[in-house]
């Protein structure tokens, strides 16, 4: 079966259709202020809004083009309080058939893995898309610790990926280059620029804004306890003392600073 | 009880990071009284280990993915009340693996040295350098993930006591082919990072920043524009989306410095800029700035620094 079905002849439309989750974190803006609460514990949320993590608009849209291609269904999902719904529904607005939010307030990556895992052991998802790292707490934990959790095969800073009848294979950012592996589906990928064409992202449109109201977004009690990790307090980086300048005719002075002062050559 | 750390190896070598992986267990064994366990590949020289506070080295044949060596490193975890990670492309995908496998408690992007040991706190990048956490792991094999560069390494003798073992990996993905470019700076890594911007105009006008690079032994970098116009591949870029950079040293040129970049670089100890606009925001995250042209200054700088290597 899998001779006659890979035969370059037979096309793509001979791909299964592909039941996709992908997992979405809701983020401050890349342009957001970060201020923390008066007694430095949390996040204080107060004038920054909230996007779909820029890794995982990525992922979204390579779902779409996945599903283009060979058919399915994209389901996206976040493990969040109510306050993430308007992402999950912008996800439904660029073009996913489904959203579930688990609805959990949650303190760690192992706590959020274990809320997905539990949701993909009850329903079977061929392929899941996560982004590289969450912009907010800059974790890059969830996806490495879900594909451990259910012992699937792991792609992480996946910059290209192809799908051949329940083969993927997919190239990796490495240190200094690239890796390509090749797994059975289903499989986990931890995604970024590169999964898709920044040009070719996907936004919502009018009809696409109007048909998320209508879809499906299924809330789903919580499963999972407290993790063992917990966040004591926050602070801001120490600012930089002012700049020193230095004229563009005496880059000799520059030199000499870098040397003595910053002791950085 | 023990420290176990991971070293990763690089071409039949250690890699930087494995050697302040090793100093950061040592320090951190050293406040609780325990040992510490490096765990390598058999292809490099176990002694450079024992110089860095190596007590026991456990060479084993490696697997060669996350998946695979996590399963391993499990397997060796039993008698151990931490785990010390280099926070390189490999270690990101390892260190959460073994953490869900194993249960222990995790921090990624780990910034200082344990401020306490029971339970352990450390302090660690959030909000793309805009803010730091101080986070509690509360358990009884915390896992510590380190960015490269941001501890430091200090030379403190280990017992060094060598032992092989065979430990079996498994990983269902398998390993088609790997690219690695040779004798370039990994940017994760690097002590010092030349980047540039769209100031530069265009591809053709590298050739300088490539050479200013070369001069400091830097790795080279760039703006977000400047690998979406394909000037420069996408494996440069560096901000909050891209790779976050924390060299020694940090030149920018021709970047405006908008706060996506600055996201990316602002921990990095010493930030030079060249820029023609006096008003440039990225000014004000620098410590060193030049107002001026960068093909004038470029080229001016590269001499500077050549002399400079001469006369040192
Ligand atoms: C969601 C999102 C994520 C983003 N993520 C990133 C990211 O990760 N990294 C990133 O870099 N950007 C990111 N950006 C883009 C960011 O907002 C800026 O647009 C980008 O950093 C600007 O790049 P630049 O400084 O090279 O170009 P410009 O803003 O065009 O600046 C060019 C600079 O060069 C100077 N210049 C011109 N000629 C010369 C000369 N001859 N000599 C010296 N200086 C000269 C100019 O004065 C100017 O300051 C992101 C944006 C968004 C919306
Ligand atoms: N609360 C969450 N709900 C759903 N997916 C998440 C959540 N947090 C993280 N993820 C996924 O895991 C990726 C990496 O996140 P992190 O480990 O937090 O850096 C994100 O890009 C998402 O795909």
């Amino acid at each position: 079966m899998d001779l006659l079905c890979t035969h370059s002849n037979l096309g793509a439309n001979h791909n299964p259709t592909m039941n996709i989750l992908v997992c979405i974190s809701h983020v401050p803006d890349t342009t957001a202020k970060i201020n923390f609460t008066a007694d430095g514990t949390a996040l204080d949320p107060a004038g920054v809004q909230f996007v779909i993590n820029p890794y995982d608009e990525f992922g979204l849209t390579k779902a779409l083009h996945v599903k283009e291609a060979q058919g399915g269904t994209i389901t996206v999902i976040n493990v969040g309080p109510a306050t993430t719904e308007p992402t999950l529904r912008k996800a439904l607005a660029i073009g996913a058939d489904k959203a579930v939010r688990i609805d959990a307030t949650p303190m760690d990556a192992i706590t959020v893995a274990k809320e997905l895992k539990n949701h993909i052991s009850a329903n079977s998802y061929d392929l899941i898309i996560c982004g590289q790292e969450s912009i907010d707490y800059n974790g890059q934990q969830v996806p490495a610790m879900l594909a451990a959790l259910l012992e699937q095969p792991f792609a992480n800073a996946c910059v290209g990926l192809s799908l051949d009848n329940g083969t993927a294979t997919a190239t990796s950012e490495i240190d200094g280059g690239h890796a390509t592996y090749k797994a059975s589906l289903p499989m986990v990928i931890g995604g970024k620029k590169g999964l898709v064409e920044e040009k070719d992202l996907r936004i919502p449109n009018m009809r696409g804004i109007m048909s998320a109201r209508t879809k499906p977004l299924e809330v789903v009690p919580a499963t999972e306890g407290e993790g063992p990790t917990k966040p004591v307090s926050f602070e801001k980086p120490a600012g930089k003392a002012a700049v020193k300048m230095v004229d563009a005719e005496n880059v000799d002075e520059l030199v000499r600073l870098l040397h003595e002062e910053a002791k950085a050559i | 009880m023990s420290i176990l750390v991971f070293v990763e190896d690089w071409n039949g070598a250690y890699k930087k990071a494995s050697f302040e992986a090793v100093a950061y267990a040592k320090s951190w064994a050293t406040m609780n009284g325990n040992r510490v366990i490096a765990v390598t590949n058999t292809s490099a020289p176990a002694g450079e280990l024992a110089g860095y506070g190596a007590d026991h080295i456990i060479q084993i044949g490696l697997g060669s993915t996350a998946m695979g060596i996590a399963g391993q490193l499990k397997e060796l975890s039993a008698e151990v009340s931490g785990i010390v990670i280099a926070g390189t492309s490999l270690g990101r995908s390892l260190a959460p693996a073994l953490s869900a496998l194993t249960g222990g408690a995790l921090s990624t992007n780990t910034i200082s040295l344990p401020l306490s040991v029971s339970p352990l706190q450390v302090k660690r990048g959030a909000f793309s350098s805009k803010g730091i956490e101080t986070i509690e792991l509360n358990n009884d094999m915390p896992i510590v993930s380190f960015v490269p560069n941001s501890i430091g390494l200090e030379p403190v003798a280990g017992e060094g006591n060598l032992e092989r073992r065979e430990v079996s990996s498994n990983d269902a993905l398998e390993v088609l082919s790997t690219e690695v470019a040779s004798g370039k700076v990994a940017l994760p890594e690097a002590e010092a990072v030349v980047s540039a911007g769209r100031g530069l105009k265009g591809p053709e006008n590298w050739g300088m920043i490539e050479e200013l690079a070369d001069v400091l032994g830097a790795a080279t970098a760039c703006s977000k524009p400047v690998s979406d116009i394909g000037w420069r591949p996408h494996s440069e870029h560096v901000g909050q989306t891209g790779i976050q950079v924390n060299p020694n040293l940090y030149i920018a040129i021709g970047i405006s410095g908008a706060i996506q970049h600055l996201a990316g670089v602002s921990a990095s100890k010493t930030i030079v800029v060249v820029n023609t606009d006096p008003e440039a925001p990225f000014f004000k995250a620098a410590d060193y700035g030049i107002v001026g042209d960068a093909f004038e200054v470029v080229p001016k700088l590269v001499n500077a620094l050549r002399a400079f290597k001469a006369a040192s």
